[in-house]
This record gives C-alpha cells, structure tokens and sequence, in this order.
C-alpha cells in the first residue's frame, strides 16, 4: 500500500502542475486588474471583487484535484457511461431549470453559485469517447468504426447548441476531430473541416446563397458577428464594437504595457467582458507584447507538454483521454485569443484557467486532473 | 503497437499545429503591438479628458488704481439625466431654483432635442440654467445632496465698476471661427476680448489655460485624474492692466454728453496718456455680459445713432475753426506770417470769405485767433501758396510744403497705438486737386475753403486732442495711448509702441508762444470767454462746422493752465450749433474737473448734462 501510495504521488507530472498553478495565478492577478476600479481600491483577496472569489474558485479547485489524485484511476474508464448518460441528463434539465443570462440557456442555481453544465460535458465525453476506443482490439479501420464516437460527441453539441443556444461551447466539441485522427481516422476529414469552413466564408462574403437559408443555420447575433470578421459589414458600435475595442486595448499597450493597474481601456469598461471572455486584453493592455506572447508561449507548451503526456501513455483509454484534453485547451486558446486579437469571429468561450468563473476553472481543473492521476499511475499499468 | 510509425507522424502534425497556432497568435501580437501604432491614440482618445482650467482674466485699472474692470463668478446649473433618476424630487427642485413645473418641463424638453442641442447625452452634465449669480443658486447649494444628478459650475464673466468707458474697455465674447483659425490657443466656446483694450491686449489678459487630464469610462462619466495629475497643468491669470484714463473726467464727459452725439478726448500733454476718450451715445458696459449680451448687442446694432461706433476714433469731420491753429502755425513757419502780421477784414461784407463776427479791421495774429477771423485766414493762406511767386510750379510746392508741415501734427494717419480701428482722416494733397481741377486747374482761391478748416480736410476727434496736446507742448506730440505698460507687455500683446518718443511738428517751438496767447484770449476775451475758469488759465479755441447734412457741429479744443499744461481736450458735439455754446463747456468742465478734482459750475453741468439733442 505504502509502496504504491508513493508511486502514485512520485508519478505526477509537476511540470503540468507547475504550468498549471502559473496559469491560474497570472489570471487570478489579471481578473484582480481587468476589476480594478480607479476609483475604489479593493484588496486582490476581498469577497467584494472577482479577484476574490476567484482566489476562493482557484482553491476548491486544488482541493477538487487533490481529490481527484486520491481517486483509483480506474474509476473513469468503469463508469465512463454512466457518468456520462447522467450528464446527457443534466445537460437536457438544464434550459428548464436554467436562468436566461445573455441569450442562452446554460446556467443553472445551486445555492449562491452559478453552475454551467456544458462545462464539465467536455470531460464526460472526453472520458466516454475514450473507454469506446480503448476498448480490446478497437481500431480505426473505416467509417464505421467512428459513427459511435460521432454519436458520443454529437448528442452534447446537438443539445448545447440548440437547446442551450451555446454554440460556442458546443464548438469546442470540434477538439474531437483531432483525436480521431490521431487514433487513425485519415487526415481527409480534417481537410473536409477545412474545407467545409472555407466554404462556409465564402458563402457569407460572396453572398451567394439566399439570406433566410442562412438564417435558418445562424442567429442573427453569430451571423453579424462573423460578417465583421470578414469585413462584410463594418460596424463599430455593434457587433464590431467588442473587437475594435479590445484591439485598441492590446495595441495601446505597446511592447511592455501600460504596467499592472494602468490599463485605462480594460479598467473603463471600453472593453466589454473583461474578466472573463476578454480577460486576454488585460494581459495585452498591461503587460504589452512582452507579457501577452509570454502567456501565449506559456500555453503553448502546456499544450506540448499535454501531448507528449498523451503519447507516453501505456493504454488506449489514457491516451485518447489525454489527447482529448491536450486538443480540448488548444481549441479554447485558438478560438478565444483569436478572437480577442480580432482573427475569429465573436464566440463566446473562456480562456482555460484564466477567465474569470467557477464553473470553468472547475470543469478544465477535472478534466486536467484525471489525466495527471491516469498519468501518474502509467508505472503501474507496465506490471 | 501503439506508437507504430503512423501514429508517431500524426503526434507531430498535431505538435506543429499547436505551434503553428501559437506562432500565428504571437505574430498577430506583435503586429498589433510592435508595428502598428495607431491603437495608442485612439485608447487616449477613449479614456483621456482634457479639462481645460480657465485663468482668471487680467484686471484694468484706470491711472489712480480704480478698478474698472474685474471677474464676477456666476454659476451654471447642470444636469445628468441618468443620474436623476425616477423619483427625482422635481417639485423641490423647481421650488428652489424659483421655477415652475412647466418652465423645468419646457427646459428639459429643449435640452434633449439634438436638433437644438448637439452634444445631448443623458450620461453627461447638460446645462440647466446658466448665469445664475451666487444668490440665486445659494440654496440650491445647501440642498445638493438631495438631488441626485445636479450639479453647480462656476465660470467667470466680467463685471464693471462703473457704468462708463464702454467703447475704451471693450467687452468680452464667444469666440468665432475667425478666432479659432487664426489662433490656435483657442478652442470652441472659449471666451476672447472684442473691442477696445479687452481686443487690443488680449494676449495678456487672458493669461494661460491649465489643464486637468482626467479619465472617463465607456459611458462617458468622469472617473478621477490621470496618472495622479502628473500631466495636469495649472492656469496662470492674465496680467492687471493699468489704463492712462481718469475715471472721474471720463465719467463727467459721457454724463455732458448725454442725449448728445459726439465725442470727448482728454490727453496728459507731456506723456500722450489719454485721460478719457468718450464717445456718445453709449451704453453700460454691463449690458454686454452674460445671458442677454446677445440681445443687447443686436439692440445696439440697430440703434439709428450707431452707438458702436466709436465717435473719438471713427467719426470724422473738417475741424472748422480750430484749424486756424495749424494755419496760423504753418504761416509762422513758412515766413508769411509773424505776430504783427495785419490783415483787413469788412465782417459779413469780406470776399471771397465773410467774417462771422464783430471786430475791428484790420487784426493781428492774436487777435484773428481770439476772434476767429476768417478774412484773416484766407488772406494768410492765399499768401502762404502763393509766396515765392504765383506760377502753378510754386502753388505746387507751396501746398505740399504746407500739406507736409500739416500732417506733422498727427493729421492724416492712425496713431500706431493701442487703439484699434482708428479712421486715418485726411488733409488731400495737391495731386487730389489735379485729379479734380486738372493740373492748371487751380489755385489759392479754389481751395480757400481749407483756410478756414473747412472742405475737404478731414480730422478725428482724437487727432483734434492731439493737436491740442502738440500745441501745448510746444511743438512735439507723444503718441496718445490707453495703458500704462512695459516693453516686454507690450511686445507680448502685440502693440507696437514707443512711449517716451516725442513727435516733433515741422514748425519750431519759437512760433507757438503768440498761437498760445491768441487761445488764452479766446478764454478770456473771445468766443469761449463765457465758459472759461480764470484761475486755471485756460486755453481754447471753439469751432462750428459747416454740416451740408444738417445742424452744425460744434467743436472746441484747448489746453490748460497756459504755462504748464497739463491737460488738452477736444470736444465734437454733432448738429449742436455754436462751439462755443454746446462743445466749449464740456471741455472746460473736464479740464476743471482734471485740475481741481471738482466742477464748482454745476448749474452749468446740471444744464448741459440734461439737454436732449438727440431722440
């Protein structure tokens, strides 16, 4: 017991969890400046402010991974479904028991919390897709072979996209692709992703099919909002007006920043959702070129470091899990950044560990955790 | 068997898109950040406010350190309709400010029309009421706190002592476009100095604005200073400006002149410090402040006795009689005339010129001037242009001599001084006359109207005091002037002046004593015997001038006491008549007021001062 109780805290990967405490820490002092008021100081540890909570979200969630590290790592590949039908419940409760914020459907009350269930799905399917395909002598031979993956990944997106009007989150579903294709899917269907999206632009710009066909697949709000993206329609004070601001914030803030709690854009509301889906333009604001690529950098090799976990992995389960997560962050650095630097349309997701949000924080801090503690017991899958 | 071959090359397509991701994403940065400037102007403009903090504008003082001139704080009422709120106590507040629910209601209204008031934002103070005095927002003040959105600006306006000196003063206003172009200190709204010395010494009454750099947020609400008010800047007041004018004597010539078109300049003879400059009908300077400035200024505008225009400076007329001085002056000098120089004069029966009063024949020099004798004149100039012989060569070169020795009075030009929009006047010269009469076309007694300072000559009242000031002294004139100030003042608000510079006449001081006793007879013996003081040794000579418009103008210069003069005046008072009935008295009322600080003569005062000439 005591021999195997060290085997498991000696095989956890301190560089994730290094990388993982610097990322939540530079967000946690990022929330505490996107919130600064000029004119009301207030302490980076008082309940008053997000910075505070956050402090509070940043400690349960050491808590939940510790937790989480002290779980048997069987656990998620034996009850992989059943976590992951009572998810497909929850997240069909939701638009009934949820409370309308900003257009969608996807938070529900507990107590004094908010909780958005979407953000846990994308580890409940993570662990779902991965006990399928690590199942004895599954292999990616054809077509057939991913229709139930397909299915595992698209009933949450089906439900978060139309029932909860989330498409953002449903989106990051898209993460998948690349795990299949790592298990053996061919490279065409990324091609076809590419393509289909390539497609999809020029539709919109060259305006060659009709207006209510489009609108049928998107919301008014999503379709100004990729239109500004590519130009179509130039709209600063709309659907334009988050971006340009958010880009006037990042490029005032030159090669080191205005320094931290100088940012006048963030601090003076001209940057809409700042602390959480605009908390990227803080960093640029404050910290310049310097500290902005430094973060980029930084997740980066988090996300390398992720992969390389993946690859090292003895078993299937662990490995398609811990691609899943590896893509799951790249997906979220990809759309969120990009959109905040003005190369995405508007899409509303958070930035992993930074964004300001319990549910979030929590969601990637499981999803993260399980693949330190699969990884951390790969010794013992060799005997 | 997992990590075969193919699955290791999909491990680094999937490792090169994350790089690729993140190579895409910095690049992005670094063009946002590194390269492309132009996001720093635009967050300034988002987030920075400029706040201007007005200086106090200069005071004026006259030369006995009366103030004149000086600020008054009046108080705007303003508004943030966002931050009223629903139950906004409307009634309470109308209570206080002494409005009615309708009047808050119709101003509200006009407020948030954008046609009518551009910049309306509910997020951001409106003006509610402005000009209000510290009275009528006094318990406004008291009660702030229980209405929320309300706010109380300070600005400053000018106020005025006394009800005088409007057209020397001047008056401040909104400044135009001309304004904006020409200067760029100014900026929309800001106030500048129009007319008189607030116009002429701008520069240095304004004194310099401060600036306050404060933060604003997305919906434009005030969020404190910038950087600790590191780049705040404090305003420096403008400079106190001390003027030449005696308050007293300027008051006392606009009270005389009341009811009166004409003007009155008084001049300190050794300095050129100009002691009143009036000008009638004219208006208290406090009607061309603040909320009814607008409409005072059209009122004045439309006045069919154009009481803008400033008579002292603006009006011009041929100086009649007073001019017989110069004559007399440039005769001494050309050699035609000495003072035992007689002349024959048969009263209303002398051709080509009839003498208007009753003397004996023939007169000398001292007593043509005493007695105003226009055959006398006549005589003298017809021998002044035609000396040296009588060809139209010599006529030539007799009348540019004599035009020459003329001008040098200060006739026929603008003082370069700190008074603006001067008329120059006008003594023509001989090639006029060509232009007219052709080259041969002309002689002594076709211009024998100049003689008399009548026809074409044209003189402002303020070169009338000037020619009596260069009388005075004896033959030198300095350039008359408003303010006392130093060179370094000077140079900053612009005006080119030298102080000290005496401006010689080209006739020699030795022919001025006898035109000086030929005045003091007027005082005593002559057409202003009946105005004059004795004691104060008054000098003068009265004028009427022939008007083809109407009345005549009646006219008056001098200077006194005779031996040290220390004041010189002129006085036009338009279609009045006699000089020395309407122009005479208001002369002598300033010099006696200047030199005894008193006008012991008030029935005489109470007299002029109330007659109407004008309706």
């Amino acid at each position: 017991m005591l021999n195997q109780r060290n085997s498991i805290w000696s095989g956890i990967d301190w560089i994730t969890v290094g990388m993982f405490l610097a990322l939540c820490i530079i967000g946690w002092v990022n929330i505490y400046a996107a919130g600064y008021s000029f004119e009301h100081e207030s302490s980076i540890v008082s309940w008053s402010n997000r910075a505070g909570k956050q402090f509070v979200w940043i400690i349960t969630a050491l808590l939940m991974g510790l937790i989480i590290i002290l779980i048997d790592e069987h656990t998620y590949q034996i009850l992989g479904y059943w976590f992951y039908g009572i998810m497909i419940l929850i997240l069909l409760a939701t638009p009934v028991l949820a409370h309308d914020i900003k257009g969608s459907l996807s938070w529900i009350s507990l107590g004094p919390v908010s909780i958005q269930p979407a953000e846990f799905a994308k580890c409940f399917t993570a662990i779902a897709v991965a006990k399928y395909m690590g199942r004895y002598g599954y292999e990616v031979k054809g077509w057939k072979d991913l229709v139930v993956p397909f299915l595992l990944i698209g009933v949450p997106m089906f439900i978060i996209m139309v029932l909860q009007d989330e498409t953002g989150s449903a989106l990051v579903f898209g993460a998948f692709l690349f795990v299949f294709y790592r298990q053996g899917m061919t490279g065409k269907f990324l091609l076809f992703g590419a393509i289909a999206v390539l497609v999809g632009v020029l539709v919109l710009k060259l305006q060659i099919i009709p207006d209510n066909w489009i609108d049928m697949v998107l919301q008014p709000h999503q379709r100004s909002r990729i239109e500004v993206l590519l130009g179509i329609k130039d709209d600063p004070r709309g659907a334009g007006y988050n971006v340009a601001q958010s880009l006037i914030a990042i490029g005032s803030g030159r090669f080191f920043g205005k320094g931290f709690l100088q940012g006048t854009q963030t601090k003076l509301n001209f940057v809409p959702e700042q602390d959480t889906d605009f908390i990227f333009c803080t960093i640029g604001e404050e910290w310049g070129f310097f500290g902005s690529a430094f973060v980029v950098l930084l997740y980066m090799a988090f996300i390398l470091r992720l992969i390389t976990l993946a690859e090292r992995q003895r078993d299937m389960f662990s490995q398609v899990y811990a691609y899943a997560v590896a893509c799951i962050f790249l997906v979220h650095l990809t759309i969120n950044v990009g959109m905040v630097l003005g190369i995405m349309p508007v899409i509303g997701i958070p930035l992993p560990f930074f964004s300001y949000g319990g549910s979030s924080l929590w969601g990637f801090t499981l999803l993260l955790f399980i693949l330190i503690r699969l990884d951390a017991s790969r010794i013992n899958k060799m005997l | 068997m997992i990590n075969d071959r193919y699955h290791n090359r999909c491990s680094i397509v999937l490792r090169g898109i994350v790089i690729a991701v993140a190579s895409l994403l910095v690049l992005r940065l670094f063009y946002l950040q590194v390269i492309d400037s132009s996001k720093v102007d635009k967050a300034d403009r988002n987030a920075l406010y400029r706040q201007t903090i007005y200086p106090s504008r200069g005071l004026i003082y006259d030369r006995n350190g009366n103030l004149l001139v000086f600020n008054q704080s009046v108080y705007d009422v303003m508004l943030t309709f966002k931050e009223m709120g629903q139950d906004f106590d409307t009634l309470g507040f109308c209570k206080v400010m002494r409005i009615t629910r309708q009047d808050f209601e119709n101003r509200l209204n006009e407020i948030s029309d954008r046609n009518r008031n551009r910049g309306f934002s509910k997020l951001t103070p409106q003006v509610f009421m402005s000009l209000l005095s510290k009275e009528d927002v006094s318990v406004l003040q008291e009660s702030l706190f229980s209405f929320p959105g309300v706010a109380i600006r300070e600005r400053t306006v000018r106020d005025y002592t006394y009800q005088a000196a409007a057209h020397v003063l001047g008056n401040v206003g909104e400044v135009n476009q001309n304004d904006l172009d020409r200067d760029p200190y100014y900026a929309r709204g800001d106030y500048s100095g129009r007319d008189g010395i607030e116009r002429c010494y701008e520069k240095i009454l304004r004194g310099t604005k401060g600036v306050e750099v404060l933060m604003r947020d997305a919906h434009g609400r005030i969020q404190g200073s910038y950087h600790d008010g590191e780049l705040d800047r404090q305003p420096q007041s403008g400079t106190d400006i001390q003027l030449t004018l005696d308050i007293r004597v300027q008051m006392l010539a606009e009270q005389l002149l009341q009811g009166k078109k004409g003007s009155a300049v008084a001049i300190e003879p050794k300095t050129g410090e100009i002691l009143a400059l009036v000008s009638s009908p004219a208006w208290d300077p406090k009607q061309l402040v603040g909320r009814p400035r607008s409409k005072n200024y059209n009122v004045l505008l439309n006045d069919k006795h154009k009481p803008l225009l400033n008579r002292a400076i603006q009006a011009q007329y041929p100086p009649g009689s007073t001019f017989k001085l110069i004559q007399s002056l440039v005769g001494l000098q050309a050699g035609v005339l000495n003072e035992h120089t007689m002349y024959p004069c048969s009263g209303k029966e002398s051709t080509p010129i009839k003498c208007t009063h009753h003397h004996g024949s023939p007169v000398d020099l001292e007593s043509a001037i005493e007695q105003s004798c226009n055959p006398y004149y006549w005589q003298a100039f017809r021998d002044i242009l035609q000396a040296g012989g009588s060809s139209n060569r010599q006529l030539h070169r007799n009348y540019d001599k004599w035009r020459e020795r003329v001008l040098s009075f200060g006739f026929g030009s603008a003082f370069d001084t700190d008074i603006r929009n001067q008329y120059k006047g006008s003594i023509p010269d001989s090639k006029m006359y060509d232009r007219i009469y052709g080259k041969s076309g002309w002689k002594a007694i076709t211009i024998r109207s100049l003689s008399i300072g009548q026809g074409e000559i044209l003189v402002t009242p303020l070169q009338l005091a000037n020619e009596a000031a260069c009388i005075a002294n004896g033959g030198y004139f300095v350039t008359p002037h408003l303010a006392r100030l130093g060179k370094a003042e000077l140079d900053s608000a612009g005006v080119p002046q030298n102080q000290n510079e005496k401006h010689y006449a080209l006739v020699d001081a030795c022919h001025f004593d006898v035109v000086k006793r030929g005045m003091a007879r007027v005082m005593t013996n002559g057409t202003g015997r009946h105005y004059a003081v004795p004691e104060l040794n008054m000098c003068g000579k009265t004028g009427t001038v022939q008007n083809p418009h109407g009345r005549d103008h009646a006219i008056f210069i001098g200077f006194a006491p005779l031996e040290d003069p220390k004041i010189a005046v002129a006085v036009v008072v338009e279609n009045a008549g006699f000089g020395a009935t309407w122009a005479a008295p208001v002369a002598t009322m300033m010099m006696e007021q200047y030199l005894t600080d008193t006008v012991a003569r008030t029935d005489l005062y109470n007299r002029i001062s109330t007659t109407q000439l004008i309706n």
